[in-house]
């Protein structure tokens, strides 16, 4: 049995405060100052008493990312002076996609490596858009013991990248006589996106290789951004260029296990030039989601295509048209049409936009990818508020520009930590020993539509 | 307030209803009502309130701070004791709580948590405007509504309280829960298999689910085993052992046998009447159970035989059953250590839920519980919360359909649990194909939880109710506790009452499965 695929999280604290949810404000004119002042005994979080030491260090009194909603305070005041109310601040995180849920949820992993966990039951809608129409099956009794989470069994999380053989071929002498495509081994189905934006600087996308390295994974870079000090990682770099500057960037391909080029007609045929410069290099083809996508991978796939990374919008969605179809969507369609012109286990499909969290990895992987790219959620484990003004040229609250590697290589290791922990949890739940196992395995996921029809099809509607 | 007695079906005595006010200072209420420093302790607002809003303390002669947790709101405008209007200096004023307005969430909105601590303080439907009966998910229960009888939907009212009967429209807004006399029956059998084992039958068809002895406080528990007596129903362990404060209600607990086996004794199975497998939870299908290191303590530990201060597990699956076979060799072990047991198996609800269940018949179980996967939990991942197993709105019927196929509806008995906050998501829930429900995170509420989330972490719940530390603990009085549980129940089985009386059923066992009874909604 291959050793144990671990990432020892390493708590890394936010240089600045976070935002949180909660705070209290009260209303001190009132105050009679009486001796059984709540601030002193009714908050068992301590929170008042941390304002206090902050406000004696001098530095900001930032409760309102410790208050916890218990609401013992506004309840014991004695003249009732005090009042939860929401940071409006946190409402104004991220957008409708990336919620501000989404974004402390992320914080919270990058800075302890761990599984998010709370009590009491779910609180958010039935069912959401996107993602939130699956819910993943459990096995009850039947399966043998698979409890990879505490321990005993190993589930693998491991995928291959590049093309596969459908079989392999032996002369009389038992050699392997088929020509066998290179590929790698990553120990997570996922690798690092190139960023959509961010107030990015080189320890920024040093840190990132860092990480990638640390894990075992690979980062995309665009050749453009790749500088020395990146050298010693380049067996976890992907650089992205398009065909046309091969010649330009032949040194780092020379170097690299896999490269990226962008989609353009005849690809097949320009990627020739990048083998010839690396015979071992592996080449994934960026090709944008987008209403012919499910007949360009299909045509990828059977003219020779060893990676296709189908890329979304930000938020998962189609990059052209209107009514926009959904990631998951587009990559079941894709997924089952590969499977029906028997392509499938040919190419490697990874898909990337509008992967947030980790349930959203388990569930790509469901509807038919073999792994993800994943962006923003690196960025945000860097603090990043989602606020875009580095869009505009306007300094980023958080600076993310001066993070060192010494806090951007953990956040990071801390935020994948947490999320091949999730991966496992879902695959345990299921009884799969491995991941590969869940590529397109509908079947352990329930879909809201069918689900609806199953149970409600039969109940009168409302007129 | 009078000490209401309510009647039930199968016993001499009487469920008493006796009101239990918050036990903090500042109760939560959706309206604020201020008195400026103007009052001149006229008492103008003590006479005219018929809520009980404005009280006149009896020593001072001054006017107390309002209890405006009681105060209908803007709905009082046209009322002729609106006493806005009525204070001759000006000094009151009205405004929406806001803290009202962020309370809560989908599942479980603020004006739900609102009105079921009003239920669990008075035993009525709330008098305050809230809508007590559904929250606002988007889906499954809250989207499903009753399609009463034509006739008497016109006396309904557009008002959310409507279903109490005429729109309430002063303080002695009557429920239907004087209605004691009424021959329609809440009561369900918890053994159908004629096996020679113990028919057990309990007058509401609810009972409490698991929750250990370390994930709650002891008070917390005996409030809600003591109120499980005065109903005649049941409440759950958990798994965590069997403190011996429970002695005095053996025949109301259910015990639980659960994946870690912690605190699982021969005696505690001799102990009780039904005994609860616990497969899996629907919170975190497929993960097992955990109780973080800071809520292990001295005497938790004890009562499971661990160390103090470190994490607990429970594994994910039981170790020993990898068949239906193996199974039944369970079921069989504790048939044969406690003759008189029934027994109940307690599942998630993953996409074969409906072959588990046949399973679980032909291995001897009395009970099928489905725990759904929007159900409440001491501690769990969320992810698993929200993604792993279907809502048990989904489960219900395809379990119940497939008994019914299978021919062996009429011999089983189908509980449902997680995820269902009201009366009215019971009777839906009934209407779906349960015979019954399992409640947990209501109770919790009713003991005014607020739904923080922050039961697993540090010393636990911050209001007393989740914890076991022993200065959190005190904050809950297990009496206080009962009584709020027992009123909510009050509340709840007068609206099973009025929704049966409706459809023309006098017992909610007509109810099951008459999903005729139901309408989607848009």
């Amino acid at each position: 049995m291959p050793q144990k695929y671990h990432i020892t999280p390493r708590p890394t604290l936010p240089r600045f405060t976070p935002i949180g949810k909660y705070g209290t404000i009260d209303w001190m004119e009132d105050c009679l100052g009486c001796s059984k002042c709540v601030k002193k005994h009714s908050c068992v979080y301590e929170n008042y008493d941390k304002q206090t030491s902050f406000a004696q260090k001098m530095k900001s009194v930032e409760y309102l990312y410790i208050c916890k909603n218990c609401l013992r305070c506004v309840q014991e005041c004695t003249k009732g002076l005090l009042q939860r109310v929401v940071n409006p601040e946190y409402s104004w995180l991220g957008d409708s996609y990336w919620a501000p849920d989404t974004i402390l949820s992320t914080w919270y992993q990058a800075e302890t490596g761990k599984i998010p966990v709370s009590g009491a039951g779910y609180r958010g809608p039935f069912v959401g858009e996107g993602f939130d129409e699956i819910w993943t099956d459990m096995s009850e009794i039947v399966r043998p013991t698979r409890d990879g989470i505490h321990g005993r069994e190993y589930i693998s999380t491991a995928v291959e990248l590049g093309r596969r053989l459908t079989a392999l071929k032996f002369n009389s002498n038992n050699e392997l006589i088929s020509d066998v495509p290179p590929f790698v081994n990553i120990p997570i189905p996922l690798i690092f996106n190139i960023l959509p934006f961010g107030d990015l600087s080189p320890t920024v996308f040093l840190s990132m290789a860092q990480a990638a390295a640390k894990l075992g994974t690979f980062m995309i870079i665009k050749a453009e951004d790749y500088f020395d000090k990146l050298n010693p990682y380049l067996k976890n770099l992907i650089p992205l260029s398009t065909v046309k500057a091969i010649e330009e960037y032949q040194e780092i391909i020379k170097a690299v296990k896999i490269a990226e080029f962008i989609y353009t007609d005849n690809i097949i045929e320009h990627i020739q030039r990048a083998k010839q410069i690396n015979p071992d290099l592996i080449v994934s083809i960026r090709l944008p989601m987008n209403k012919n996508a499910d007949y360009m991978i299909d045509e990828l796939a059977r003219s020779g295509a060893e990676i296709i990374h189908l890329y979304a919008d930000d938020n998962g969605n189609e990059l052209d048209g209107l009514n926009p179809r959904f990631i998951k969507d587009v990559i079941r369609g894709v997924h089952l049409r590969l499977v029906e012109t028997a392509s499938r286990d040919k190419v490697t499909i990874i898909a990337s936009g509008g992967i947030a969290l980790a349930e959203h990895l388990a569930k790509i992987i469901i509807c038919g990818a073999d792994l993800a790219a994943i962006d923003l959620p690196l960025l945000i484990a860097l603090e990043c508020r989602l606020c875009r003004n580095c869009r505009n040229d306007l300094p980023c609250p958080v600076e993310i520009h001066q993070a060192t590697p010494e806090y951007a290589v953990p956040r990071m290791t801390n935020l994948i930590g947490a999320w091949h922990s999730q991966l496992i949890e879902v695959l345990g739940a299921m009884g799969l020993r491995e991941v590969r196992r869940l590529r397109g395995e509908v079947g352990r996921a329930m879909f809201y539509e069918d689900l609806e029809r199953e149970t409600f099809g039969s109940v009168k509607r409302e007129t | 307030m009078d000490i209401m007695k309510i009647k039930l079906e199968n016993r001499p005595d009487y469920v008493e209803i006796k009101e239990a006010p918050s036990r903090f200072r500042n109760a939560i209420g959706k309206y604020k009502v201020r008195r400026s420093l103007q009052c001149i302790n006229c008492g103008t607002c003590v006479q005219s309130c018929p809520y009980g809003v404005h009280v006149m303390h009896k020593n001072t002669k001054r006017v107390s701070r309002p209890k405006d947790y009681k105060c209908i709101g803007f709905e009082c405008q046209n009322k002729p004791f609106y006493c806005i209007d009525k204070c001759p200096v000006n000094a009151l004023s009205l405004a929406i709580n806001p803290l009202y307005e962020t309370f809560g969430d989908y599942r479980w909105t603020s004006d739900l948590i609102l009105s079921t601590w009003a239920q669990a303080e008075t035993g009525k439907i709330p008098h305050v405007e809230l809508e007590y009966r559904t929250g606002r998910s988007g889906g499954g229960f809250d989207r499903l509504k009753f399609d009463f009888p034509e006739e008497e939907i016109e006396q309904e009212g557009k008002g959310a309280r409507g279903q109490g009967g005429k729109e309430g429209t002063d303080a002695n807004h009557q429920s239907p829960i004087t209605n004691h006399q009424s021959p329609i029956s809440t009561s369900i059998a918890l053994n159908r298999r004629n096996d020679g084992r113990p028919e057990i039958t309990i007058d509401i068809p609810i009972y409490g689910g698991g929750m250990s002895y370390g994930s709650v406080s002891l008070p917390t528990m005996l409030a809600r085993a003591k109120a499980a007596k005065v109903w005649n129903t049941f409440t759950c362990t958990g798994e965590g052992g069997y403190p011996e404060e429970l002695k005095d209600y053996d025949d109301y607990v259910i015990t639980q046998v659960a994946t870690g086996l912690f605190g699982v004794r021969e005696e505690t199975i001799q102990r009780v009447r039904i005994v609860e497998f616990k497969y899996a939870q629907g919170a975190k299908p497929g993960l097992g159970g955990h109780l973080l290191g800071d809520k292990v303590t001295k005497d938790v530990a004890r009562m499971r035989e661990a160390v103090a201060g470190s994490a607990l597990f429970s594994p994910f699956p039981f170790h020993s059953v990898y068949s239906v076979e193996d199974h039944k060799k369970h079921v069989d072990w504790i048939k044969e250590i406690n003759p008189k047991a029934l027994v109940s198996v307690k599942v998630a609800t993953p996409t074969d839920v409906d072959m588990v269940a046949v399973g679980s018949y032909h291995a001897g179980a009395h009970i099928i519980h489905l725990d759904g996967s929007y159900g409440g939990t001491g501690a769990a991942p969320d992810i698993a919360k929200k993604n792993i197993a279907m809502p048990i709105e989904y489960a219900i019927p395809k379990v119940h359909r497939f008994l019914v196929e299978e021919g062996i509806r009429n011999e089983m008995v189908l509980i449902a649990s997680g995820g269902l906050r009201t009366a009215y998501d019971v009777a839906k829930a009934i209407a779906l194909g349960a015979d019954g429900v399992v409640i947990g995170t209501a109770e919790m509420v009713a003991l005014e939880c607020t739904r923080c989330s922050n039961c697993e972490s540090g010393r636990g719940c911050a209001r007393g109710i989740a914890t076991t530390d022993p200065e959190l603990s005190d904050l809950i009085n297990m009496e206080w506790g009962a009584q709020r549980i027992i009123n909510l129940y009050a509340a709840w089985r007068s609206q099973l009452v009025e929704i049966l009386r409706r459809f023309r059923m006098t017992s909610i066992k007509q109810l099951r499965g008459r999903t005729d009874c139901l309408i989607y909604q848009k």
